[in-house]
């Protein structure tokens, strides 16, 4: 790297170095200046066919497509020059003459850069006096419905198509304005990483299926999050309305995801919503189990678990923070920790280095592992009479259900409770991954950090916090009132974890001590 | 000999000479009028010699650029360790423009002795020539002919015996037009969508198969024989002595409203208004001229004030406001109404935009909607200048030229004729269909 000569230019009278062969757009990036642009896409390969990122580059005598252009030493480049500005308010009308102007009812408002630059810099009119092309919508399979009207044919999904997902599925079909986005006879956008041509879509002409019409986009919160539909630990972005999850997307991680998420990820989100939630905590009263105070089900757990052997079923989606308490739950009542995860095939993205839709389809595997879980295919075949069950969360199957039927009680921490358990003595209801913080660890080793998303139901509590609590109900000191306190904690008696904090790990996240790095990643 | 009529007199018949000559085409006839002897030199000559004598001759390319050929093989770095093509662009579509169709049919064998001299010259071991899709009777005959060639060791592993690799390829395209680009000419080859690609890299650096590649027009390259065969100096003289930086002879297809069309050889520097009236023999009987395109479509419309002060080399057009282009030469007479003219090409870059770039895809069709809604009575002043804007963003902002091109008999022919299109508009009807009517 060290060799890599630097070239000096000014941008919008900044000075700004940067290595060569870095094209202009990008250097302007670095300088904090948006080139307005719509075919370009750091992930793919430069196309300059939108020409929306020409830029006025004095000395050269036309202007020039900043994507396409790579920065000379001592260039000075005007990116709102008048001759700069002409050419994108040209490009815009052009772009809008075939365009339905649709907004209200298209899925893209409120986040289409058409709009955005249209509104920016465009014409406040049209000149356009003729009849506008018209082409019907189209079902690209998969989650993709396409909107030819709609489409400035930058070419983004052909690309992605091509030389990321590697299966070219998409085209560029006829000529001239009567060209639109072809699909392949007798393909679908049916890869498994497809759906990421909606993301990549800077208009409304490719949408998703599954969120078509479902909300406006200024309706929307966002959460930086971790999709945890996989030990892949892709950064995603959570989008609720009404605290409701309307829809998962992948939030930019060089080290992990690039910009991608995977399909099964992405349409993964409904159980977050889910029905039938714990909503308070409830302890054993003769037959049936009945509301109660927080106080009193933490303390009826504690009753069933001291002095006994605690065989605990913790559920590799929890965070990490959760599983650090849970192990000193462990610890103290000198039992053991076990889980399984659940299996899909594995489904790599070919143009990304290292990244694929995992066969272990639980967030935090790996953090489990670090934090002393074993992973096993039979996680109740360790319990031996007189133990007692925790479960935190861990999915059951109904012979798991009459083995857990002969521990000499259960406690239940979790967010819905399985039908068919008789000894439940107490039940404490948690969050579920949106609804708190923490981290996981992916299967690289890294350690990230997903914020809450919506609103807990009911009295639940985050896991974390319970688990603190009933470790103080078991005569254990805790003193943590945020999850960094916890994650701070776990990081001081766990050395693969030295050095790591919430500030540290910001929105990017960190390997754990020894982990592999990434390719090309700075140390 | 001489197709389709006889030679005037004022031509110099060098590249046309055995046009109608059916013998010329099979490679005895070919060697008979003197054939492969400059191959057969040029293979005992080095690369560097041959790109020197056509740098010293000062050929300029025939497609339309008008670019320094010795100058472009001098771009092919000798031992780069990579392997080079030499692509030759047959595939004709500028409108207007017949040329290389006629060297193809008469004197195939003189392209692929021009093909594989550059392809020496410039490092290349293999040529394509990549032929337009709607050429049925040039690819035979060019297929047959590099058949033969080969056959007879002219061309191949072994190329006259030298123990030299020289082969050519005979391409044949789809029919488009943005395929004569010769980026979208590489993809197309390479079996891609004939779109023009982003330069840089330039083809010298990357261009075939992501290799060194030179590409030049059917005429440029039938020109080199005769400059090896005769040398530099005798080629030099074919100009104007005020101007040695066009020379040689050039083939110009001419086409319209005129007495006599066909392809006409003649020095760079000759008279156009001789050309035009003497050569071609003027207007059609009753009619007079209006107006001339003198390199293909794709340069600016002349009137005959332009037309005939002009010379007919590169400098000399520009100096009246066009440009050489691709020599084919598009003649209008008073009978004809500019609009639908203009409109009538503008629906052709229509057609053939590869609809990569906004302005282009767009503009070319937006242009060509007002310009039939004028043609046709509907159109109102602010058009003009909707029109000129258009033509404007349509200019200097696309990977290629195709939407320059669109824009240029637009943008020419308001300011030349907007009388013409005032009329239209203004009369809510075309003034010649009404004449015509009457």
């Amino acid at each position: 790297m060290a060799d890599v000569k630097t070239i000096n230019l000014t941008i919008e009278g900044r000075p700004v170095a940067v290595a060569e062969g870095t094209s202009i757009l990008e250097a302007a990036r670095t300088a904090g200046v948006l080139i307005p642009h719509y075919c370009y896409h750091p992930a793919l390969p430069v196309a300059g066919v939108c020409r929306m990122c020409l830029v006025e580059v004095e000395k050269a005598p036309k202007l020039a497509p900043a994507c396409a252009t790579s920065v000379a030493e001592g260039q000075v480049v005007h990116v709102h020059s008048e001759k700069a500005r002409e050419a994108r308010k040209g490009v815009l009308e052009m772009l809008l003459i075939n365009h339905p102007l649709d907004c209200p009812i298209c899925d893209q408002a409120g986040e289409c850069e058409l709009q955005d630059y249209t509104f920016q810099e465009g014409r406040k009119d049209s000149r356009y006096k003729e009849p506008k092309r018209f082409n019907p919508m189209e079902d690209f399979g998969g989650d993709v419905v396409y909107v030819p009207n709609r489409c400035i044919l930058c070419t983004r999904c052909v690309r992605y198509m091509d030389d990321v997902a590697q299966d070219p599925v998409l085209n560029v079909s006829e000529r001239g304005d009567r060209a639109y986005i072809g699909k392949f006879e007798g393909k679908d956008l049916t890869h498994p990483w497809a759906g990421n041509v909606v993301d990549l879509c800077p208009v409304g002409a490719l949408l998703s299926k599954d969120f078509l019409n479902k909300a406006r986009a200024w309706e929307l919160d966002r959460t930086a999050s971790i999709c945890p539909n996989c030990t892949q630990g892709c950064n995603a972005i959570i989008e609720t309305r009404d605290n409701v999850v309307v829809r998962m997307r992948p939030r930019g991680n060089p080290d992990v995801n690039e910009f991608f998420l995977c399909d099964t990820g992405r349409l993964d989100y409904r159980w977050m919503n889910g029905p039938n939630r714990l909503e308070l905590p409830a302890v054993r009263n003769g037959t049936v189990l009945v509301d109660a105070d927080w106080d009193v089900a933490l303390g009826a757990a504690a009753t069933v678990l001291r002095g006994k052997r605690a065989l605990v079923l913790a559920s590799p989606m929890l965070s990490n923070e959760a599983l650090h308490l849970l192990s000193r739950v462990v610890k103290a009542t000198g039992g053991t920790g076990a889980f399984r995860v659940a299996r899909g095939p594995e489904a790599p993205l070919p143009g990304v280095k290292d990244l694929a839709l995992r066969s272990e389809r639980a967030a935090n595997v790996v953090g489990a592992e670090k934090l002393g879980f074993t992973k096993t295919d039979t996680p109740l075949a360790g319990m031996r009479d007189g133990d007692v069950l925790l479960i935190v969360n861990h999915a059951l199957t109904e012979a798991e259900i009459a083995t857990a039927n002969r521990a000499s009680a259960v406690v239940f921490v979790g967010t819905t409770l399985p039908a068919g358990l008789t000894n439940v003595a107490a039940v404490l209801p948690i969050t579920n991954f949106a609804e708190e913080e923490g981290t996981f660890t992916n299967l690289r080793g890294r350690v990230q950090r997903f914020l809450q998303a919506k609103a807990a139901p009911g009295l639940a509590r985050p896991s974390w916090f319970v688990l603190a609590d009933l470790l103080a109900s078991l005569g254990e000191t805790t003193n943590y009132f945020v999850p960094s306190e916890v994650f701070a904690a776990l990081a001081a008696s766990h050395p693969e974890f030295a050095g790591l904090s919430y500030d540290a790990l910001g929105l990017r996240g960190l390997p754990v001590v020894g982990a592999a790095q990434p390719a090309g990643a700075p140390s | 000999m001489g197709y389709p009529h006889a030679p005037h007199a004022r031509e110099t018949v060098v590249l046309s000479k055995y046009f109608g000559d059916s013998e010329a085409t099979t490679l005895d006839g070919w060697r008979k009028r003197g054939g492969y002897v400059a191959l057969e030199k040029a293979l005992g000559m080095t690369p560097a010699e041959i790109v020197g004598i056509v740098k010293d001759s000062g050929l300029r390319g025939r497609g339309g650029a008008g670019f320094p050929t010795g100058m472009k093989w001098s771009f092919m770095k000798p031992g780069d360790g990579k392997p080079h093509y030499l692509c030759c662009n047959a595939d004709e579509s500028e409108p207007g423009t017949f040329k290389d169709r006629e060297i193809m049919r008469w004197t195939p064998h003189a392209l692929i002795e021009g093909c594989a001299i550059g392809a020496y010259a410039i490092g290349a071991e293999t040529a394509y020539i990549y032929i337009r899709g709607e050429f049925t009777e040039p690819l035979q005959r060019m297929e047959a002919a590099v058949r033969e060639a080969r056959a007879a060791g002219v061309i191949g592993p072994n190329a006259m015996g030298t123990g030299k690799r020289v082969d050519v390829w005979v391409h044949k395209g789809a029919g488009a037009y943005i395929c004569g680009e010769e980026t979208a000419l590489m993809n197309s080859l390479e079996g891609r969508r004939g779109n023009p690609r982003i330069k840089p890299p330039f083809p010298a650096v990357a261009g075939v198969f992501g290799q060194p590649t030179t590409i030049n027009n059917v005429e440029t390259l039938a020109a080199v024989p005769h400059i090896l065969n005769n040398g530099a100096e005798w080629y030099k003289k074919f100009a104007r002595p005020d101007n040695p930086k066009s020379t040689g002879t050039k083939l110009w297809s001419v086409c319209g409203n005129v007495a006599r069309p066909g392809n006409y050889e003649v020095v760079m520097g000759f008279p156009f208004k001789d050309f035009l009236y003497d050569l071609c023999g003027g207007p059609l009987p009753g009619r007079k001229f209006k107006a001339v395109i003198p390199g293909g479509s794709s340069v600016p419309i002349m009137n005959m004030e332009e037309a005939e002060a002009a010379v007919m080399d590169y400098e000399g057009m520009v100096a009246k406001g066009s440009m050489l282009g691709s020599a084919g030469c598009i003649v209008i007479d008073d009978a004809q109404c500019m609009v639908k003219q203009i409109a009538r090409l503008a629906r052709f870059y229509a057609h053939e935009s590869c609809a990569q770039c906004t302005q282009c895809r767009e503009g070319t069709a937006w242009t060509t909607k007002i310009m039939e809604r004028i043609e046709a009575g509907e159109g109102s002043m602010d058009d003009l200048d909707t029109l000129l804007e258009i033509g404007d963003s349509m200019t200097g902002k696309t990977i290629c030229v195709l939407s320059d091109s669109c824009a240029v008999p637009v943008v020419s022919g308001i300011q030349k004729w907007r009388h013409e299109f005032e009329a239209h508009i203004n009369g809510k009807r075309c003034p010649f269909r009404a004449a015509a009517a009457a």
